[in-house]
């Protein structure tokens, strides 16, 4: 395994002290991307800083690339590579000049520190700008250098903290087909992030947080399983059966909350067909009337609706009301 | 996972692992330095505030403080050399604020190099600012007729103890940089730290006229000690040891109290 993690707890403190990892458990094998998916606020952000050694664990053991966190922070800061969601770049600093500092701290003879600093340029398409102060730089310019910098020394293990947030289609495009082949190399990635669609490009597997848990994980397929074959969406023909809808069905299977674009509709993830004809049975029993039925696969959106829907988070209880 | 990157680093011996961070420090002052090259307008404070101070003082203060213009020359501008220089390692502490806020020093707390190389190479750019203001100051001084009857030997220790104690007040501000939210707070909590201190001292006035309360201050004052010891070095007279020991003595007690924790604050680094 290239990652291990047992049980891992941080709390913060201050006036309200807040529990941000609440005894997370995952692994990563090596050579493979892990997807950590979850709101903003679920200790994705406190994960990454403790496994690149920058915070340190109240309990719980984490391990990368067979070091400890805590008892080998200095050797394993050798194999690993971060990108944090700014861009640590130095503004005042050219773009070579960031690539070669790193290079160096990483004991890269000059010569050498100075041909990687120019070969990263080259890889990002940043060449052209190499000379320039980074401060002169696009966001996604700088991102970019920030990711060149991060595997400047070839790290076995990369973390990605919200490597795209905020970039335009092309640079996320970039910054995706780059991660791909450093994967390709064989380095194992762990990344965090809010959306689905780069989980599912992305990641071999997933870990799905919330509130400083891990709530469910495995591979893409089999936690897409987990959720059910299918989504059942359904439409009253009177929006005002809605509630009574939701809850006659409530009591029998399990209902997603609501989504932006499925206004009127209730979402139901289903089985199998025993499900799907229940559901419709019970509807149909009632007497609502329907102005549509259909059904389709899960996006990766309503897996993880689906998994924190159990326990709402305060804004998915508004998002409800 | 790659073991031939352990491997290096559990073979490294002592030696090897000195000429490491060796150059680690040297490509971080080397950053220093490249970011002065890019933003010269951040020198001007270095350049200007020892002009502006000689012209103050020696000109709108001087004739009513002393008799002679000449004189007050010999007195004033030795004590200047630690205005300045103050001034300078108090604005240390605002590079290593900006690190924190823009992320760089995650980076660098993710690399496999000595923490402490990252403060240390701040210091020593710091302290290359303080040469440059000084420099500056004696160039003023000079200018304005200056004479050093100690001697070159006694302008070189009146400037290596001004510089001895200004890199021992820069680690306070480093400690500052590492315990405030803002490189404005850094700045203006530092400049106001050491106000009293520069003014209630001997650098611009001797204490002999001065209540016997603020001469109790005046004569624990550091700065006091410093300016007195740069005062007889350069002018060839009056005591040195004294006041030379206590200002080192000074600077080693601060340097060994305000050094550690910043090293620990850093390396903790929750902020």
């Amino acid at each position: 395994m290239a990652i291990s993690v047992r049980g891992l707890v941080k709390r913060f403190g201050g006036a309200t002290p807040v529990t941000a990892l609440d005894g997370v458990d995952l692994t990563v094998r090596r050579g493979t991307v892990l997807g950590v998916l979850g709101p903003n606020g679920a200790g994705k952000t406190t994960l990454v800083r403790i496994l690149s050694t920058l915070i340190r664990p109240d309990a719980g053991t984490a391990v990368v690339g067979g070091l400890d966190v805590l008892r080998d922070a200095r050797d394993l800061r050798r194999l690993i590579g971060l990108t944090g969601q700014y861009a640590a770049v130095d503004a005042k600093l050219s773009g070579l000049e960031n690539l070669y500092l790193i290079a160096r701290l990483l004991d890269v003879p000059r010569r050498a520190a100075r041909a990687r600093a120019r070969e990263m340029l080259e890889r990002f398409s940043l060449t052209e700008a190499g000379n320039r102060p980074a401060g002169t730089y696009s966001g996604g310019m700088r991102r970019r250098l920030d990711l060149a910098a991060s595997i400047v020394g070839e790290p076995a293990v990369l973390f990605l903290d919200e490597p795209t947030t905020g970039l335009d289609p092309r640079t996320r495009n970039e910054v995706w087909d780059e991660v791909r082949r450093m994967t390709g190399n064989g380095t194992t990635v762990l990344l965090t992030t809010q959306y689905m669609e780069e989980a599912e490009r992305l990641a071999d597997a997933l870990a799905v947080v919330d509130r400083g848990k891990v709530i469910a994980d495995g591979p893409v397929e089999e936690l897409r399983a987990r959720v059910g074959g299918s989504v059942l969406r359904v439409q009253p023909a009177d929006p005002a059966d809605l509630p009574a809808m939701r809850a006659v069905l409530s009591g029998a299977v399990r209902v997603a909350p609501d989504e932006a674009g499925d206004e009127g509709m209730l979402r139901i993830p289903v089985q199998g067909d025993d499900d799907l004809t229940a559901v419709v049975r019970l509807l149909g029993t009632h007497g609502f009337a329907l102005a549509r039925v259909d059904t389709r696969e899960p996006t990766l959106d309503e897996v993880f609706l689906t998994l924190t829907a159990g326990a709402p988070a305060p804004e998915r209880e508004k998002a409800m009301s | 996972m790659s073991s031939a990157a352990i491997g290096l680093t559990a073979g490294a011996g002592p030696v090897l692992r000195l000429r490491r961070s060796t150059a680690h420090l040297r490509a971080l002052v080397r950053r220093g330095l490249l970011q002065i090259k890019a933003d010269p307008n951040s020198l001007f404070d270095v350049v200007l505030a020892p002009v502006i101070y000689t012209v103050l003082f020696v000109y709108v203060f001087g004739g009513a403080i002393s008799s002679s213009r000449a004189e007050y020359v010999q007195y004033v501008m030795p004590g200047l050399m630690a205005m300045v220089a103050i001034n300078v390692a108090m604005t240390a502490g605002v590079g290593v604020n900006s690190d924190f806020s823009t992320g760089m020093m995650d980076r660098f707390r993710t690399l496999p190099i000595s923490r402490f190389s990252v403060l240390a190479a701040q210091v020593l750019v710091e302290a290359g600012r303080m040469a440059v203001t000084m420099a500056v100051l004696l160039g003023m001084g000079f200018a304005l007729g200056l004479r050093v009857p100690g001697g070159a030997l006694g302008l070189a220790g009146a400037a290596g103890l001004t510089m001895l104690f200004g890199m021992a007040l820069l680690w306070v501000s480093v400690l500052l940089g590492l315990t405030l939210n803002s490189p404005q707070a850094v700045q203006g909590i530092g400049m106001v730290a050491v106000l009293p201190l520069q003014f209630g001292s001997s650098i611009f006035a001797p204490t002999g006229t001065m209540p016997g309360w603020l001469r109790a201050f005046t004569d624990v004052n550091p700065l006091s000690n410093l300016a007195d010891a740069c005062r007889a070095l350069v002018n060839g007279e009056g005591a040195v040891a004294a006041p030379a020991l206590t200002t080192v003595a000074w600077a080693a007690g601060i340097a060994l109290v305000v050094a550690p924790l910043a090293a620990v604050r850093f390396g903790r680094g929750d902020r």
